[in-house]
């Protein structure tokens, strides 16, 4: 009854004043909310992908604005596919990508289980292992760099008294063999705490009954910790080797403060190569080219993840 | 493994981007080893292929 009513009442109002009462549609109201954001996300993110990939067809150079433009098709991309400079920077970056990747997680998880040992001082361990990540990355590669010297540097000493070899014997920035991994172990103590800290997420989410449970079935502890603290935390393992792998693949600041790419071009990591291509060479059509194909590898290898981290949630 | 090719053939999600997912792995493979160089040339349109086939096929049903 009172539904007719209102329906009589609404008829009966003027469409002018009608339209002022009931004020903006709901959908209307959805896109003055996402509007700016979907704008600026196409100003930011999809123009200059479209941008990139318009220019990685061309052989234009930034730097010659006035000249004209050619497109050239594919060539940009056949010349880096048949680059063997480029194919050296790609397994140099695969090195980085996978040692810092293992290491981190290894040194990560096991941190975080240590830690989540609840123990006097626990708290203040915690903010010290943290502290690397909140350092700047070019003060990070600053200091190594005066870690690193054979002369005087710290590493070479503590190297030394475990060995026994001559501090000054070997220098790890500018050594060809050891260059690379001097890379992986600064990154790795600036990154591992990252990972600990999703690790140990993971590892506080588990409720204590699981292990009371296996306890009562009688479950030895190394049986507990592969069928209950591994699987539980796998997906987070998985998103921190996720975050780490893309943050890693386009490594840069680090390693520019480190070694530079150097010695010879045993460091220069994709990103670096791309940078000097871009902004040295300034061949912007060939650099653009190159960004495409470490796009690609990233949102492949990404989406692949994305899928296998949604596969192990639903378990 | 007849089911995985019926999935195929029926052009199911799970077959097809067990497919993608191996051409994107193989390419990413193909870019980064430092054994032959023909790999490295023929990775970016390995990976590609694999990636807009990934995307397409995850749309299919399952």
């Amino acid at each position: 009854m009172s539904d007719k009513t209102i329906n009589r009442v609404a008829k009966a109002t003027p469409r002018r004043l009608a339209r002022k009462v009931r004020g903006l549609s709901d959908r209307a109201i959805t896109w003055i909310f996402v509007g700016p954001t979907i704008f600026l996300l196409l100003a930011i993110n999809i123009f200059p992908l479209i941008w990139t990939i318009n220019l990685s067809f061309t052989n234009f150079k930034a730097n010659r604005i006035n000249r004209a433009v050619d497109y050239i098709g594919l060539r940009n991309y056949e010349r880096i596919l048949t680059d063997g400079d480029i194919w050296l920077s790609m397994q140099a970056t695969a090195h980085f990508l996978f040692w810092t990747i293992f290491f981190q997680v290894l040194i990560g998880f096991t941190l975080a289980w240590l830690i989540n040992r609840k123990f006097k001082g626990n708290d203040i361990w915690t903010t010290i292992i943290v502290l690397p990540m909140m350092l700047s990355p070019a003060v990070v590669g600053n200091f190594w760099t005066f870690l690193y010297q054979p002369q005087i540097g710290l590493f070479n000493y503590v190297v030394a008294f475990f060995t026994g070899a001559d501090p000054s014997s070997f220098e790890m920035l500018g050594s060809v063999d050891l260059a690379p991994w001097s890379i992986v172990i600064v990154d790795t103590w600036m990154w591992t705490p990252f990972v600990m800290l999703i690790c140990l997420a993971g590892l506080r989410s588990i409720p204590d009954y699981i292990y009371e449970a296996a306890e009562v079935d009688r479950a030895s502890k190394l049986r507990q910790f592969f069928t209950i603290t591994i699987p539980m935390v796998m997906p987070f393992l998985m998103l921190a080797v996720l975050f780490r792998g893309i943050e890693n693949f386009k490594m840069f600041d680090l390693v520019v403060q480190l070694t530079g790419g150097g010695p010879g071009s045993t460091t220069e990591l994709a990103s670096i190569n791309l940078k000097r291509e871009a902004f040295e060479k300034w061949r912007t059509g060939y650099s653009s080219a190159f960004a495409i194909i470490l796009f690609v590898t990233v949102f492949g290898l990404a989406s692949i993840y994305v899928k296998a981290l949604n596969k192990v949630k639903e378990r | 493994m007849n089911k995985f090719i019926n999935g195929l053939m029926r052009l199911r999600r799970g077959p097809w981007e067990l497919v993608a997912t191996i051409f994107i792995v193989f390419g990413v493979f193909m870019l980064m080893q430092p054994f032959v160089m023909w790999a490295f040339t023929y990775s970016f349109i390995v990976t590609l292929v694999g990636t807009v086939m990934f995307i397409i096929v995850s749309h299919f049903p399952e």
